[in-house]
């Protein structure tokens, strides 16, 4: 035989393990079961059938890209085969778990999820074909798919995407707008009881296409200059009038959203200005910091110390008395930090950072300072902020806090990574030592991106405190660090648009899909390692980051070996 | 009065005493060079003058005015300008953005653009890799950039550290005669270099160190013809 000297056939199998491993590790962690009661197609497709399904079609589509376009056939066989491993994989997950108990070693190996992955089958012997078969024809599929022109493979795929999409939103448009006169007959005709109706999957599905199309289209057409021959006055029009417009939609957007997606945005932006603080310590500066939590903390028990009308009341000024404080605070403790990690770099200024975090929780935890802030039952009764009779009392009032603060703080970022300050910073960067051979001084420019990066920080946890009406010292863990860093690298460090693009993906997407909330830490790992492996430079690069981590262009490496230069050379 | 002058510097690395007794001096217009084995001092030298090792005693005057007491940031502002050992370019930056690093004390826009003018005008090439990230060089061309940086601080005296380490010998040339140049359109130049022969070629005055002492010191020339300089340095 022929074939089996081609080292793709053990490409394939490979590949069909990994699909297996892939669907046994969602299975047994629950995932599927857990998404099983979200309907994508009502009373056909559920969202953890959807889980099983990915691995075979991606396997399959990976498996289709290992082949030239010469070779469509054995590229689809190549899928097939894979789908087929990985199909038998899972089957074999389901004899084994119906013959024998696996609760002991897997908790989730539960009769219920048997009984997803029988797919309505009568015997064990069908359902088994049926897993088997199924994992080929939708590797088949996903080869099929990858194989297909690039116009039509990404209208698939923008199709399917956009069904999808709309099938997991189905639950959250009806809170949002279940009230509204005008959305009934659009949830009539779109969902059925679970689950998009079929005439809602053709019409989602088309959508889907047609922007695609549409993107394909706009995509190819020659770009015209416009701007260049518009006349400096007329953009300066432009300008106000595209500030304007998107005030006013910033002013009525969460009256048309309503509480429940208001309060997700509020989270988000929250999470945004202390994005775009740490992207100034770490993705300006270089700095890696690990503890920025800890200036959260001090803007929001400052806040409370400051203003809380309940049993640990002191001053009981008004939220925006406070909140200057709150800044200053945290701007003083990020240069309090700065100083004794001056001559520190990398790894080493990770762990002291790390250190620097928790001492601020610990110490929020600590009996010493209980008096004060509140120990573990923490500080209640913030209050609102208020202008006049105007309160920010609901999730919708915050949310204008919220936007003048990203507002604020974005504005200040922009222009600081414009400035000298921002030169100085990038030259630090990239390399201290000779930073400071160009005249940079060194302390006061890290001190300077410390102190920044803190003061946003503070702010942040100001509008944290007042949202929530109360201080807990478990609320300023380690996670929200991570989070913090983990969405600055998703969007693209040093970029401020993705900054926007990493929150409403890390925090936004797990505060609306409650399921995914106990994966949330699972689905972190998952998409930084993935994001790594495939897009390094994050969605929405800054231009620097772009050029270390992609396509270097026409490198000459004939002359001579890289320059390497330690500190100390010589004696 | 000398632009600049060390006197009787001694430095350490903790309890190493790495320069002990070090004298030298740098005339306006000239190219001192100092030249030694791996390990003699030579870059302990200018990382004193830089401001990066503060030494124990002893002094470093510009032009009289002592320099330990500057930080190294300062001392770069005093227009005593390093072109780095192994050239340290901005790799991710582009050819431009490092140059225009290179002037980041100055205000002056204006002159700026006219300084860039004048390194593209010495370093052709760099002009053209204007907008190439710096890492995509080759070593040649990161040892032009390394310069032409340090040039856009409008230095008084150039500090350069080995600019021929690693590079082909035709590029070394190239940089030499560089140096010959700049010092003609008057720059001060104090250059270290383990290859003696090139230095002492381009230079008015040398000094040769040995483990951290000036063991000769004179004109370039003189030095050159010196059988212990020959035996050690120039290969017989």
């Amino acid at each position: 035989m022929t074939q089996e000297k081609k080292p793709t056939w053990k490409d394939a199998i490979q590949l069909g393990v990994i699909g297996g491993v892939l669907v046994l590790f969602v299975s047994l962690v629950g995932m599927v079961q857990a998404f099983d009661g979200r309907y994508i197609i009502s009373e056909t497709l559920t969202l953890g059938q959807l889980l099983l399904f990915l691995p075979p079609l991606i396997v399959g589509y990976i498996s289709a890209t290992r082949t030239d376009a010469q070779h469509r056939v054995s590229g689809i066989l190549f899928g097939s085969v894979s789908g087929l491993v990985t199909g038998a994989i899972l089957a074999a997950l389901l004899l084994l778990g119906s013959a024998i108990n696996l609760r002991a070693m897997f908790i989730n190996a539960s009769p219920e999820l048997m009984d997803i992955l029988m797919f309505g089958q009568e015997t064990l012997a069908v359902a088994t074909a049926v897993l088997v078969i199924g994992g080929a024809l939708l590797s088949v599929l996903g080869a099929v798919i990858r194989l297909s022109p690039p116009l039509i493979r990404s209208a698939i795929l923008s199709g399917v995407s956009a069904v999808i999409i709309m099938g997991i939103m189905q639950e959250l448009l009806k809170i949002t707008f279940g009230g509204r006169d005008w959305y009934m007959p659009i949830d009539d005709f779109l969902y059925e009881q679970k689950g998009l109706s079929w005439m809602g999957v053709v019409v989602t599905f088309l959508l889907g296409v047609a922007i695609s199309l549409w993107r394909a289209r706009s995509a190819s057409r020659p770009k015209k200059t416009v701007v260049k021959t518009r006349s400096r006055e007329r953009q300066r029009y432009v300008q106000i009038g595209s500030f304007v417009l998107g005030a006013i939609l910033l002013l009525i957007l969460p009256q048309f959203l309503g509480p429940y997606p208001s309060e997700i945005l509020n989270t988000v932006g929250i999470y945004v200005i202390m994005g775009i603080g740490l992207n100034i310590v770490v993705g300006y500066a270089g700095l890696l910091d690990l503890g920025y939590v800890a200036f959260f903390a001090i803007g929001a028990y400052v806040v409370g110390v400051l203003t809380t009308t309940g049993s640990l009341a002191t001053v009981m000024w008004s939220w925006w008395l406070a909140l200057p404080f709150a800044v200053l605070v945290s701007l003083l403790a990020g240069v309090i930090l700065g100083i004794p990690v001056l001559k520190m770099r990398g790894d080493y200024l990770a762990i002291v950072t790390l250190g620097f975090g928790e001492i601020i929780r610990v110490v929020a935890l600590s009996n010493w300072l209980k008096p004060y802030i509140g120990g573990a039952q923490g500080i209640l009764q913030v209050p609102k902020p208020q202008i006049g009779d105007f309160v920010f009392k609901d999730p919708e009032q915050i949310f204008y806090l919220v936007a003048i603060g990203i507002g604020i703080v974005a504005f200040v970022a922009f222009r600081l990574r414009d400035a000298r300050v921002g030169r100085a910073w990038k030259a630090l960067r990239e390399d201290e030592d000779v930073a400071e051979a160009m005249g940079i001084n060194l302390v006061n420019t890290k001190l300077l991106a410390f102190a920044t990066g803190a003061a946003f920080a503070g702010l942040s946890g100001a509008i944290f405190a007042t949202k929530l009406g109360s201080i807990f010292p478990h609320s300023f863990n380690l996670i929200v660090s991570i989070n913090v860093l983990s969405l600055i690298i998703v969007g693209g460090i040093g970029s401020i648009p993705g900054v926007l693009v990493g929150a409403f993906m890390l925090v936004g997407l797990p505060e609306l899909l409650r399921e995914f909330a106990d994966y949330r830490m699972l689905m972190y790992g998952a998409l930084l390692v993935v994001m790594m492996l495939v897009k390094p430079e994050g969605f929405i690069p800054e231009k620097t980051h772009k050029a270390e981590l992609t396509d270097r262009g026409d490198v000459d490496f004939d002359s001579e070996i890289e320059p390497i230069a330690p500190a100390i050379t010589e004696i | 009065m000398a632009l600049l002058e060390l006197e009787n510097v001694h430095s350490y690395y903790g309890n190493i005493h790495a320069l002990k007794g070090i004298s030298l001096t740098v005339e306006q217009g000239e190219i001192v060079t100092l030249i030694g084995a791996n390990g003699a001092g030579k870059s302990t030298t200018l990382k004193t003058i830089s401001g990066i090792i503060d030494p124990r005693k002893g002094s470093v005057r510009l032009e009289g005015e002592d320099l330990v007491a500057y930080r190294a940031h300062e001392v770069v502002s005093k227009g005593v300008i390093q072109v780095p050992e192994g050239r340290r370019i901005f790799t991710r930056l582009t050819v431009r953005e490092n140059l225009e690093m290179g002037a980041f004390l100055r205000n002056d826009t204006q002159e700026i653009k006219k300084d860039l003018e004048w390194v593209f005008s010495l370093f052709p090439r760099l002009e053209e890799r204007q907008n190439q990230v710096g890492g995509t060089l080759s070593g040649g061309e990161q040892q032009m950039l390394a310069t032409g940086r340090a040039l856009m601080a409008r230095p008084r005296i150039l500090l350069m550290d080995e600019p021929s380490m690693g590079l082909a010998p035709v590029l070394v040339d190239l940089i030499f005669d560089t140096i010959k140049d700049l010092n003609e359109q008057g720059m001060t130049i104090l250059l270290v270099e383990q290859n003696a022969l090139l230095a002492l070629d381009v230079a008015d005055r040398g000094y040769v160190l040995e483990t951290g002492m000036i063991t000769l010191a004179g004109d370039a020339k003189e030095l050159a013809a010196n059988p212990q300089v020959k035996e050690a340095y120039l290969g017989g």
